[in-house]
């Protein structure tokens, strides 16, 4: 059968491997060797499933939209990761690696954020474990993100700015591959996203495929059925799409629409639309698709969503990108922070602003009136408050 | 005979040298070079710089981020060395991250490096199982030597393969480090040092990564073939200029 998946050395098509310097091999090959094994260990699983449970919260809702799916005739669903412990999708990830890392015998974790979300949910699980957490953020960040910040540091991280480069997310991750270069026995790296060397990508989204797997038990109490005709969600790096994709990737009637961040325009300069702007090449360790100059320099860029500017995709998604597996749509800032107000009007809720982008896709795509649509809801607005402000001027 | 396996027949402790293409200014590229090999280096590295030098310390990153502003590019470094041989003749590496490469297109860029008179390639991100899987015949083809790091945390087995891969020498990285790291070497070093020595490698090892002066160069090769200096030599540049080389390679060899 076809599949979308990884294959045992990484690849989705020819996307994905390990392109790591020697001084990391030893590192990710531990990793790469253990991570399945650790996985599907009965206590492993136990574990997992009991913080996901009662500290994090799940299962998260599946909540049917109805006002939402009154004004855009069709049966919209959303799957509430919002309603998640530290508010977003990003836990699930965090949560599983800080097991996996304690099972490796590491006593350090490395973690790598851009808005902060992910160096959030890894300070807490940190906490959690009881193990000493340091938190690459780029300098620029570190100052439109205070709130984050000092959420971290209440968490007991240790915050380091990255001064490198551009001084945000890339550069913070830069910084965090240079750490464990520099600590390769004790440490683990728990990266964000599905990007990074194998096994990295294969390893979140599977962390993450409790969305999907979710989703298709509760659509099974709602709707009758399991697959629904559509699953939206925004892509950065891609976790939060590769978690609610992941059941339904190599079911070909599920629809899956990944949405990027166009910023200003796609073609403005300022953009973080990686499917249309990018191409082949290796970030991060990954070969995938990429914005980047003629000469091979990755560039900078852009997005109202500071979850969203990233300038790769995750392996998969470059995948799901070339195979026409998915479909890659964009999405404006002002389009994503108008759906992103709908949705606090429709519905009472406040979205995030990397999840209104996966919204705004019910403005560009038309739906059947019986089709089922799941939007993958990946985090609350709280984080966003002062960017809604300065926008709307509230 | 490729120049590199010629030099590493010379019976002496082998001084390379790296440096930043494009740093402290864009067109430094040949009069350095010259220096070098006037200085009595015995083979470079010459960096073509990358946005996101995964390996390197704050050193390198720097002079490569600043490179880059020089407006430093594949096609202008080619550019500038297109008549390197007609005045330097010791063997000249290009080391570089893979991504650049591979946007040039990796047959076009090695067969670029062989019309020039490159020996050999360095390329930190593209790995030994990668490059034996998808690369090995086209830098073959074109007469280049890839050189291979190894760690302190490289198994035996896998030195063995590298070893087995290799056709020029090993670039053994003296420590668990990015780039300038560190500044002396300790009792670790020494024993990994001796372990390397004591595997009779095929390939002769040069020891970089945290190489700054003469003591660690002398630590470094008791046992080595040779030593690479990058981050030293990058910041004695960015404070003198290139006829000023000769003071820096003395000192080095003292």
């Amino acid at each position: 059968m076809k599949t979308y998946h990884a294959d045992e050395k990484g690849y989705y098509g020819k996307f994905g491997g390990a392109y790591i310097p020697e001084m990391l091999y030893p590192n990710v090959e531990e990793l790469r060797q253990r991570y399945l094994t650790i996985m599907n260990e009965a206590s492993f699983k136990d574990e997992f499933d009991q913080l996901l449970r009662d500290y994090v919260g799940r299962p998260s809702p599946l909540y049917y939209a109805k006002r939402l799916s009154e004004k855009y005739n069709s049966r919209i669903y959303l799957k509430r990761e919002d309603l998640n412990h530290t508010g977003a999708h990003k836990v699930n990830n965090t949560i599983g690696q800080i097991l996996m890392a304690k099972r490796l015998g590491k006593k350090r974790i490395i973690a790598e954020t851009g808005a902060g979300q992910h160096g959030v949910a890894t300070a807490t699980v940190c906490a959690l474990a009881g193990i000493e957490c340091i938190v690459y953020m780029g300098e620029i960040d570190i100052k439109r993100q205070a709130p984050n910040v000092a959420r971290m540091k209440m968490l007991g991280a240790k915050v380091v700015p990255a001064t490198s480069g551009s001084k945000t997310l890339k550069d913070a991750t830069n910084e965090a591959i240079r750490d464990w270069i520099n600590n390769p026995i004790d440490t683990h790296y728990i990266i964000g996203s599905v990007v990074g060397p194998h096994p990295y990508p294969d390893m979140v989204a599977r962390f993450q495929s409790v969305i999907s797997e979710e989703i298709k038990w509760q659509l099974k109490e709602k709707e009758g059925k399991e697959d629904p005709d559509y699953v939206i969600a925004c892509v950065g790096g891609g976790s939060n799409a590769a978690g609610a994709f992941y059941h339904f990737l190599d079911n070909e009637k599920v629809g899956l629409i990944a949405v990027e961040a166009a910023g200003k325009g796609i073609h403005s300069g300022e953009s973080a639309a990686t499917s249309v702007l990018g191409n082949d090449g290796i970030i991060h360790g990954s070969r995938t698709l990429l914005m980047q100059t003629e000469d091979g320099q990755i560039t900078e860029p852009y997005s109202i969503s500071a979850g969203l500017d990233y300038p790769g995709v995750g392996p998969l998604h470059a995948h799901l990108y070339e195979s026409k597996r998915a479909e890659f749509i964009s999405i404006t800032d002002d389009e994503a922070m108008t759906s992103g107000l709908e949705l606090c009007q429709l519905e009472g809720i406040i979205p995030a602003i990397e999840s209104s982008h996966a919204l705004a896709a019910l403005q560009q795509k038309e739906f059947g009136a019986d089709d089922i649509v799941v939007i993958n809801l990946s985090g609350r607005g709280d984080k966003d408050l002062n960017t809604y402000i300065d926008y709307f001027k509230l | 005979m490729n120049r590199i396996n010629q030099k590493l027949e010379e019976n002496k402790k082998l001084l390379s040298i790296y440096f930043t293409a494009g740093y402290p200014s864009v067109n430094d590229t040949v009069s350095i070079l010259k220096e070098l090999e006037k200085s009595g280096v015995d083979m470079v590295e010459i960096g073509l710089p990358f946005s996101d030098p995964l390996a390197d310390g704050p050193t390198i990153q720097e002079s490569s981020t600043l490179a880059l502003k020089n407006g430093m590019t594949t096609d202008l470094l080619f550019e500038q060395l297109k008549d390197i041989r007609e005045s330097v003749s010791i063997p000249l590496i290009i080391m570089g991250y893979f991504n650049p490469m591979m946007q040039y297109g990796v047959d076009k860029f090695c067969q670029k490096c062989a019309e020039i008179g490159i020996d050999g390639l360095i390329i930190p991100d593209l790995p030994v199982d990668v490059y034996h899987d998808q690369f090995q015949a086209i830098f073959e083809k074109h007469g280049l030597i890839n050189v291979f790091l190894i760690t302190p945390q490289t198994s035996e087995e896998r030195i063995r393969f590298i070893d087995s891969i290799s056709s020029g020498f090993i670039y053994m990285v003296s420590s668990a480090s990015t780039t300038g790291a560190k500044n002396t070497f300790g009792e670790d070093q020494s024993s990994y040092f001796e372990k390397i020595a004591a595997m009779n490698l095929k390939n002769p090892q040069i020891v970089g990564f945290g190489i700054s002066n003469a003591e660690t160069f002398n630590q470094a090769t008791k046992k080595a073939k040779g030593a690479i200096i990058g981050s030293a030599f990058i910041k004695y540049i960015s404070a003198n200029p290139p006829e000023k080389i000769s003071d820096f390679v003395e000192g080095i060899r003292s």
